[in-house]
C-alpha cells in the first residue's frame, strides 16, 4: 500500500491503494467515480477512456503509480453541468441505446475534437474505432461528433 | 374511443393509501427526469398522490410514471411511460420517470425478452394512464358541480369550457386520489394520439452523459464486500478441490469459499440454466485485490459424467429432463457432427404436397450448406449483482431480465419467503437475451448469506465471456428442385444445431411452395445455451434469404419481385394451414424497401442485397449496399422497412433498428464463439472480434409502415434478416458465396 495524491476533475484525492492498481479500480472503487467504466481490462474496449492532461487513455492500462501530478478528467468532470458540446450533441442525437459504453465514447470524442477540431469521416474512425459499442450506436456517434464540431466552430 | 374494464385478471389498479411509492422519491439521485435536473428538483412537489401503481401526481402537476419492465437499452424506460402519459393527457416536460421494483400485483409481466414489453403492456399502461386521468376529472366535476362529459383535458389541464374553469392537475390530485376507482374508462383512438407517434428523448439521457450511477456495476453500499467466481475452465468438466491459503492472505481478502447454487432436488426454470452448479469466490475489499487473489487460488477439476438435467418449460410449467453428455467438445468436432448426422437424426416438421417425387421429378436441383457458431452475448457490462441478505430477508439490486423468475430461484435458494425478497432493477448494460438467465442473483445471495455483510458479485469479461448461455451453433442445408422451364417445383429444408434446431417450419416460404418438406434435428452438448437477441431467427433468417437470393439467380428473377410473386401466391392460394406470417404486410415491407432504397434504379458502383424476414410479430426488409475500398467490401448503407404496427417513441425505434442492423453485420462478419477441449478459445475482446466503428455503416435509413395496428416487437426483428443481406451483397461484390459465418474467416475476406 502506498498513498497517491491525485489530481482528478481538478480537485486533489489521497487514495491509499497497491501501486499497481489501475487508475480505472482507484476511479470507481476508492473514489466512487463510476461513470468510467470497466469492459475488458485490457485495452480492447474503450469503456474505461478518461483524459490525462488533453490525452485519452485507457484507465485499465494505467498503474495508479504512474498518474504523479498530471490532471485527470473522468466524465464526471468533463463540464459542470453536462453541458460539454460533444455531451450536448450525444443528447440530441439521441445517441445512447443501454448507455453503459457511453462515457468512453464521449470522453474519446472529447479528446477528438480538442486536437482535431474538425475530424473527417476517416479521422473520427480512426479514433473511435477504439471504442466498442455492443448496441451497435456507430452512426449516432459519427453523427454526433459531427454535429459538436461544427458547434464548437460556429 | 374504445371504453374498456378497468381490470386485468385477478389484478386491479387497486390504490394503496400508505403511499408506497413515497420513500423512493426521496433517492432522488436514482430518478430519471425528463426535465433538466436542476429544474426538476427545484419544482418537486411538497405531497405525491398516488391514483394507481403506475403513476402518482403531485400536488403541482408534476407526474411520475413508473416503468415496470427492465431497461437493457431497448427503450422502454421511455416509451413505456409515454404510453401512460398518453392516456393520462400529461404535459411530458412535467413527467419524471422511475423504475418500477419487482411487484407482481400491480405490473404484469416485468420481462425484458422476446420484443414483447410494449406489446403485452401496452393495454396495460393504457388503462393507467385513462383511470387517472377520469379519476382527476371526476373530481374536478364534483367540485365544480359540472357533468364530467364536458369536461375536457389537456397536456395536464382540466378544462370546463361552458363555465371557463381551468386547473392544473396537481390542484385535483389530493381529491382524486379519495375517488373509488372507475369500472370502465375510454382509451383515445390512435388517430387522438399527441405523445405516442412522436419522438422523445431517453430519459436517462443526461445522467448517461455525465456517467451517473445507473447500471448495477455502479451500484456500492457502505460495508460492501466485493466478490468474483472462479468457474470450470472448460465445459463438461466440474470443481474437484482447492487450495486457496495464499489468496486468503493476500491483502485485502475476506474469505475463499466454494458455493453450491442449486441444491439437489430442486426443479430448475428456465431461466436458471447454468453449466456450473459448484463455483469458487474470492471476496474481498476492492475490486483490484480480488482479481489478483482470484490467480492465487489452485483449483482441481475433473470431467464430468453424462447427467440428466431438468427444466420447467417457460409457457406449461412441465419439467422437461435435458441430457448433457460427458466430455469435452470441440468445435472442429461439432462441425463435423453437424455435417454428417443432420440426415441421420431428421424429423419432419411440415410436409406440402409431394415433395419426395418433385426431387425426383426435377430437371435440377440446387442443393447449398449454411453455418454458424457459437456466440457470446458480451453485453457491454459484464454480469454482476448486488445482495444483501439478513436472517430475514434478502435486498437484491442490479441488472436482471427476469426479476420475478429469479426471485423465485432465491427464496427457494434461501429458504425464505418470496416476499421477504426484495429486488430492484438497475438500468442494464445491454441484455441481448444473458440476463434472462440469473445465476449471477443466486450467486450474490448465496455470497451475502455465507459473509453475512452486503455483497456484489462481478464478473471479469473473461469470466463474462467462458461461463455463458451462448448461442447456439447451428447447421442447415436447403434445396430447391426447379423443372425444365426453371419454374421452382419443391423447397427443402433440413436445419439442425448443437444442441438445438433453429427451424421455423410454417415460415415463409411455406405456404407459397406447393412441394415443401421441412426437417429439423439437434445434437445434445454440455455447452450451455439460451436466448440471443432473436434466438434460432438470427441464424435461420440469414440461411434461408440467403438460398432464396440464389433460387431468384437460378430462376433469372429479381429477388425482390420473385419473393412478392410468391408471397402473392401465399395471400391468394396459401398452401398448406398453419402459415405463421401475413402474407399481405410481408409484401408490403418489400415494397416499401424497393421504393425507399431506388432498388430498381441504377446504383454505379454498388453491391445491393436484400432480405426480409418476420418474427415476434414484425416484418422487417432490407436493402444493404456495400462498395469496394481498397479491394475489400464495405458496407456503405442500410435501408431498411419495417412493419411493427404503432410506433411509440419514433427516434428511439429507429436508434434500436440501427442498432439491431450493426449487430446483425457484425455478429454475420467477425464474431465467433469456438471451443477446444471444452473451452472457449475466445475469452476476450482481444480474440472475440466485435463490430467496430470503421467497419459500421456509412448511414441505415429506417422506414416505418405507417399503421395502427398495436405495437408488436421491435428490439428483435431488425436483427435477423440482415445476415443475409450481408451475404448477398457480398456475392455481388466479390462473385463469391458466403456460406459460413463469420464470413470474415471465408476465403478472400480473410486480411
Ligand atoms: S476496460 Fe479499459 S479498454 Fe476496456
Ligand atoms: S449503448 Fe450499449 S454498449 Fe453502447
Amino acid at each position: 500500500m502506498s498513498t497517491f495524491n491525485l489530481t482528478i476533475n481538478g480537485e486533489t484525492a489521497t487514495v491509499d491503494v497497491d501501486p499497481a492498481t489501475p487508475l480505472l479500480w482507484v476511479l470507481r472503487d476508492h473514489l466512487k467515480l463510476v461513470g468510467t467504466k470497466y469492459g475488458c481490462g485490457i485495452a480492447q474496449c474503450g469503456a474505461c477512456t478518461v483524459h490525462i492532461g488533453d490525452s485519452a487513455v485507457r484507465s485499465c492500462q494505467i498503474p495508479v503509480s504512474a498518474v504523479g501530478s498530471q490532471s485527470v478528467t473522468t466524465i464526471e468532470g468533463l463540464s459542470e453541468n453536462g453541458d460539454h458540446p460533444v455531451q450536448l450533441a450525444w443528447i440530441e442525437n439521441d445517441v445512447p441505446q443501454c448507455g453503459y459504453c457511453q462515457a468512453g465514447q464521449i470522453m474519446s470524442a472529447a479528446a477528438l475534437l480538442k486536437n482535431n477540431p474538425n475530424p473527417s469521416d476517416e479521422e473520427i474512425a480512426a479514433t473511435m474505432s477504439g471504442n466498442i459499442c455492443r448496441c451497435g450506436t456507430y452512426t449516432r456517434i459519427r453523427s454526433a461528433i459531427r454535429q459538436a464540431a461544427e458547434n464548437k466552430t460556429a | 374511443m374504445t371504453l374498456i374494464r378497468t381490470k386485468i385478471g385477478r389484478r386491479s389498479f387497486i390504490r394503496t393509501t400508505a403511499m408506497a411509492g413515497g420513500g423512493l422519491v426521496l433517492s432522488f439521485s436514482w430518478l430519471a427526469s425528463c426535465k433538466q435536473e436542476e429544474a426538476t428538483v427545484a419544482e418537486l412537489p411538497d405531497e405525491w398522490f398516488e391514483l394507481n401503481g403506475y403513476l402518482k401526481v403531485g400536488d403541482n402537476g408534476m407526474v411520475t410514471i413508473m416503468s415496470p419492465n427492465p431497461e437493457i437499452g431497448q427503450n422502454v424506460k421511455t416509451s413505456m411511460p409515454m404510453i401512460v402519459a398518453e392516456e393520462l393527457d400529461a404535459d411530458w416536460s412535467l413527467v419524471i420517470v422511475e423504475q418500477a421494483p419487482l411487484n407482481t400485483e400491480v405490473f404484469t409481466r416485468q420481462l425484458a425478452g422476446g420484443s414483447q414489453s410494449i406489446r403485452q403492456g401496452w393495454d396495460g399502461l393504457r388503462m393507467a394512464g385513462a383511470t387517472a386521468r377520469e379519476m382527476l376529472k371526476q373530481a374536478a366535476a364534483n367540485s365544480w358541480e359540472v357533468p364530467i362529459g364536458e369536461i375536457t383535458t389537456h397536456e395536464g389541464m382540466i378544462e370546463h369550457e361552458a363555465s371557463g374553469k381551468k386547473a392544473g392537475y396537481g390542484e385535483f390530485a389530493a381529491a382524486a386520489a379519495q375517488l373509488e376507482v372507475p369500472e370502465e374508462v375510454e382509451m383515445k383512438d390512435p388517430s387522438e394520439f399527441k405523445i405516442i407517434g412522436t419522438s422523445r428523448k431517453n430519459v436517462d439521457g443526461p445522467k448517461i452523459v455525465t456517467g451517473k450511477p445507473l447500471f448495477g456495476l455502479d451500484y456500492y453500499e457502505d460495508g460492501m464486500v466485493t466478490a468474483m467466481t472462479i468457474h470450470p475452465p472448460a465445459f463438461g468438466a466440474r470443481l474437484k478441490s482447492f487450495d486457496a491459503e495464499t489468496a486468503k492472505n493476500m491483502p485485502g481478502i475476506v474469505d475463499v469459499f466454494s458455493i453450491k447454487l442449486y441444491e439437489d432436488g430442486y426443479l430448475k426454470h428456465p431461466f436458471d440454466t447454468t453449466a456450473f452448479n459448484e463455483i469458487i469466490v474470492v471476496a474481498g475489499n476492492s475490486t483490484w485485490e480480488v482479481m489478483n487473489a482470484k490467480k492465487a487460488v489452485k483449483a482441481e477439476w475433473e470431467p464430468i459424467s453424462e447427467y440428466m438435467d431438468e427444466y420447467t418449460d417457460f409457457r406449461t410449467g412441465e419439467a422437461l429432463p435435458k441430457r448433457i453428455p460427458a466430455g469435452m467438445e470441440s468445435s472442429g468436432d461439432h462441425r463435423t457432427e453437424m455435417e454428417t448426422l443432420g440426415a441421420k437424426l431428421a424429423k419432419v416438421t411440415r410436409k406440402d404436397g409431394d415433395p419426395d417425387k418433385a426431387f425426383r421429378n426435377a430437371a435440377k436441383v440446387i442443393e447449398r450448406h449454411y453455418s454458424c457458431p457459437f456466440l457470446a452475448h458480451n453485453t457491454l457490462e459484464p454480469m454482476n449483482f448486488f445482495a444483501h441478505v439478513t436472517e430475514t430477508e434478502a435486498k437484491l439490486v442490479g441488472p436482471i431480465q427476469t426479476p420475478e423468475f429469479m426471485e423465485k430461484s432465491v427464496a427457494a435458494r434461501l429458504n425464505m419467503p418470496l416476499e421477504n425478497i426484495d429486488i430492484q432493477m438497475t438500468r442494464q448494460g445491454g441484455g441481448f437475451g444473458r440476463r434472462l438467465y440469473g445465476h449471477f442473483v443466486v450467486e450474490a445471495a448465496l455470497i451475502s448469506q455465507k459473509l453475512k455483510a452486503p455483497a456484489k458479485v462481478v464478473y471479469t469479461r473473461e469470466d463474462d465471456m467462458s461461463y455463458g448461455n451462448y448461442r447456439p451453433a447451428y447447421y442447415a442445408t436447403y434445396r430447391a428442385a426447379f423443372d425444365e422451364n426453371n419454374e421452382i417445383t419443391a423447397f427443402h429444408v433440413r436445419a439442425g444445431g448443437i444442441p438445438e434446431s433453429p427451424l421455423f417450419a410454417h415460415r415463409f416460404p411455406a405456404g407459397a411452395i406447393d412441394n415443401y418438406l421441412a426437417e429439423e434435428w439437434a445434437i445434445d452438448s454440455n455447452i450451455s445455451v439460451g436466448a440471443f437477441r432473436a434466438p434460432r431467427s438470427n441464424f435461420i433468417a440469414g440461411a434461408e434469404q440467403s438460398f432464396l437470393d440464389e433460387i431468384a439467380e437460378e430462376m433469372g428473377k429479381d429477388p425482390i419481385a420473385m419473393r412478392l410473386e410468391w408471397l402473392e401466391k401465399a395471400k391468394n392460394n396459401p398452401v398448406g394451414e398453419n402459415n405463421d406470417y401475413d402474407a399481405a404486410r410481408y409484401a408490403g415491407v418489400l415494397e416499401l424497401v424497393r421504393d425507399k432504397s431506388g432498388w430498381n434504379q441504377n446504383a454505379e458502383g454498388k453491391y445491393r442485397g436484400v432480405s426480409a424476414y418476420y418474427c415476434h410479430n414484425s416484418y422487417v426488409a432490407q436493402v444493404l449496399d456495400m462498395v469496394m475500398k481498397n479491394g475489400k467490401p464495405a458496407v456503405d448503407n442500410v435501408t431498411c422497412a419495417i412493419d411493427c404496427g404503432i410506433v411509440v417513441n419514433p427516434d428511439a425505434a429507429t436508434n434500436l433498428t440501427q442498432g439491431g442492423v450493426i449487430d446483425g453485420i457484425g455478429h454475420a462478419m467477425y464474431s465467433q464463439l469456438s471451443f477446444k477441449e471444452g473451452s472457449p478459445e475466445q475469452q476476450n475482446f482481444d480474440r472475440y472480434r466485435l463490430i467496430r466503428h470503421n467497419e459500421a455503416p456509412k448511414s441505415i435509413d429506417v422506414h416505418f409502415v405507417e399503421s395502427d395496428v398495436h405495437p408488436t416487437g421491435l428490439g428483435e426483428p431488425p436483427f435477423p434478416p440482415i445476415m443475409g443481406a450481408v451475404a448477398n451483397a457480398l456475392y455481388k461484390a466479390t462473385g463469391e458465396r458466403y456460406y459460413h459465418q463469420p464470413f470474415i474467416s471465408e476465403k478472400q475476406l480473410r486480411g
